[in-house]
């Protein structure tokens, strides 16, 4: 009975949305903002045939999992100094984690633009510096993209594995130290594989959001550097061919949704190894 | 005399596990350490030798001090006075990973991700033992804590008693100098606890390896130890045998800390022969040296010293009996003998256990106590 509300949730706020999307995939699309209820398979038709769409999807994922990576490798940096500092006030740092997230993350990303940009910061130092006489081109192009989108989900990457680190028993790198490890043989041998679970969920949460991001393409990427978030913004809003934009919706959500699961169910695995750590 | 190695006797470290002069070097010998953490200073002289192959004990309530030096000798401390030496060499500036030592924790701190075979073969790897060779041992490891053939499970896999013996394996699997155990026993249920107590004197005796054993159990501390140091507040209360320390505790702490005991309060009369008690009755004890009469004393009589009813003989007081617990083989009474004082025997029975509020005689030999002065230093 409990569970009621719960799935009436679901239903309402999940699952009827986006069987609607999946239902606006088989309408037929007249014109601009005009489409027929007449059923038809050409907007699958087109996905399937036209290679401008697949070029994009794999693109966007390519984008996505550079992004996680470096997330990953930048990411678990912080989250071991914070794990492992004697500093009193841990909780400070975590703070500072999580402030970014008070500004809009609309503008954070047009920070960038001041940063890279022709006037930015970096162009206009060199410029006075004399090191370059012409500004260098650093915004508009997959670079940029990248950068913004490590700006936002860096965050993510390093609670994911603090907390994970967290969850160590450091007595078990004491046992470790104490037959023969030096520290950084310890870290190789207990303190790495045991925070994999918390690297893993931060690399898939990165992968998806990356992959599933159109505001950073949009302000700090060139027409060339649009992911497949900017295509559906485009066909539904620039187009108005609704039933093309929700077939494409519906094709992110299954490739993101494919790979969280896959994903997800080799975690579970690691999870078991995982076991219990204290 | 028992106590010749007490603290109180500098400069001459403690000996504990019996080390005659001109045997080998002591296993670890502790000089005069200090350890503080910032402004709390968790142990103060500490003065300690270990005799090698020997099995001793840091017993004492939490925080004091007993996890703390145990942690030192494995350099997961560091000490801010004095020096430690393991095997007659100085370890202040060894790092951990070159100590040679072996560590069983309270939590077992197993490696979770790695199966048994790769846990207990950890040290012999590091140890650059050829590959063959470590099958060989890690198989005769977990022979020897009976667990073999688990070489393929997981820790989690495993109850927490046979995780706790594939901890102990992995401890002396590459034969450390040193085994420490800190409180190996306490995350156990009570049946499990009594038979890994057995299993880890055991195979101490088996290997001959020099352990140190961390409880706050005192019954764990006597069945097990060749010695206890019993610790209080960062310093040590006594150091002996477990029967030493039991029959002839050297301080009130001790007495209390370790099992129950009567603590009688008295003066002397007769120049120590005997003790008047707060309730007026006078008790004959046997003094080692004379006393000043009107001092003020604290008898202390352990409950099994304690003869009642009938078999009650010198020092016969009468009370009253508060309640009575039958043990089958013997029966644990509390007695009232004036108003204010309690005693408590543990008394084999003869005859029936008698009741609430029938009248009771004990008694105790002289020999069968010990004279606390008004600091709770025992006379000696």
């Amino acid at each position: 009975m409990l569970v009621a509300p719960v799935f009436l949730l679901l239903i309402f706020f999940l699952v009827l949305p986006i069987a609607v999307m999946a239902a606006y995939t088989f309408f037929t699309f007249v014109t601009a903002g005009v489409e027929t209820s007449a059923l038809t398979s050409a907007n699958w038709h087109e996905f399937f045939t036209d290679s401008y769409y697949s070029g994009f999807l794999v693109k966007t994922l390519r984008v996505g999992a550079i992004t996680a990576v470096l997330c990953g490798v930048l990411g678990y940096f912080p989250a071991y100094f914070i794990w492992a500092t004697t500093f009193k006030h841990k909780w400070l740092l975590l703070l500072l984690l999580i402030v970014p997230f008070w500004i809009s993350f609309t503008i954070r990303t047009f920070s960038w633009i001041n940063i890279l940009g022709e006037q930015g910061v970096i162009n206009v130092a060199l410029l006075k510096l004399g090191i370059i006489n012409e500004p260098l081109p650093m915004l508009y192009n997959e670079g940029a993209v990248i950068l913004g989108m490590l700006h936002f989900l860096l965050p993510y990457m390093i609670l994911n594995v603090y907390v994970s680190l967290e969850s160590i028993d450091r007595t078990l790198i004491a046992a470790a130290r104490s037959m023969g490890c030096t520290g950084a043989q310890a870290f190789r041998e207990v303190t790495l594989p045991l925070s994999l679970p918390g690297l893993a969920a931060g690399l898939l949460l990165c992968f998806v959001l990356a992959a599933g991001s159109y505001v950073t393409p949009q302000l700090l990427g060139s027409g060339r550097d649009a992911l497949f978030g900017n295509l559906i913004y485009d066909t539904i809003m620039g187009e108005l061919n609704w039933p093309m934009g929700a077939t494409l919706s519906i094709v992110l959500f299954v490739v993101l949704g494919f790979f969280a699961a896959v994903y997800t169910r080799y975690m579970g695995m690691s999870q078991i190894v995982k076991g219990l750590g204290g | 005399m028992p106590d010749s190695q007490e603290l109180s006797q500098p400069p001459r470290p403690a000996t504990a596990g019996a080390l005659s002069p001109g045997e080998e070097k002591p296993a670890v010998e502790f000089r005069d350490i200090d350890i503080a953490y910032g402004k709390f200073v968790a142990v103060r002289d500490f003065s300690l030798s270990i005799a090698k192959g020997s099995f001793v004990t840091l017993l004492g309530p939490s925080g004091c001090g007993k996890t703390t030096i145990l942690r030192s000798i494995a350099g997961l401390v560091d000490i801010s006075d004095g020096q430690i030496m393991i095997g007659g060499r100085r370890v202040d500036d060894v790092p951990i990973y070159k100590r040679n030592i072996g560590l069983v924790f309270q939590s077992y701190a197993l490696f979770p991700h790695k199966n048994v075979f790769d846990n207990v073969a950890f040290g012999l790897k590091y140890r650059n033992v050829p590959k063959p060779e470590i099958v060989r041992r890690v198989g005769q490891a977990l022979e020897m804590v009976r667990l073999p053939g688990s070489e393929k499970k997981l820790p989690s896999q495993l109850s927490g008693g046979q995780q706790q013996r594939i901890a102990l394996a992995r401890a002396i699997v590459f034969e450390p100098q040193v085994l420490l155990l800190d409180e190996p026993l306490s995350a156990l249920d009570a049946n499990m606890r009594e038979e890994m107590r057995v299993e880890i004197k055991k195979i101490q005796k088996e290997t001959g390896i020099t352990a140190i054993f961390v409880t706050h159990d005192q019954e764990e501390a006597l069945s097990m130890s060749d010695r206890i140091v019993v610790m209080n507040a960062g310093a040590v209360e006594q150091i002996g045998t477990p029967q030493e320390v039991y029959d002839t505790p050297a301080t009130a702490f001790v007495a209390n800390f370790l099992g129950k005991a009567n603590m009688l309060a008295g003066t002397v009369s007769r120049s120590g022969q005997a003790v008047v008690l707060a309730t007026g009755q006078t008790i004959n004890v046997a003094c080692p040296r004379p006393l000043a009469d009107g001092s003020k004393v604290t008898v202390v009589v352990r409950p099994q010293k304690l003869s009642v009813g009938a078999a009650a003989g010198a020092n016969r007081l009468s009370g009253r009996v508060v309640s009575a617990s039958y043990l089958g083989g013997s029966a644990i009474y509390e007695i009232d003998i004036g108003g204010q004082t309690n005693i408590r025997a543990n008394a084999p029975i003869s005859g029936r256990v008698l009741r609430e509020g029938e009248a009771i005689d004990l008694g105790f030999d002289p020999e069968g106590c010990v004279l606390l002065d008004e600091d709770g230093q025992r006379i000696s």
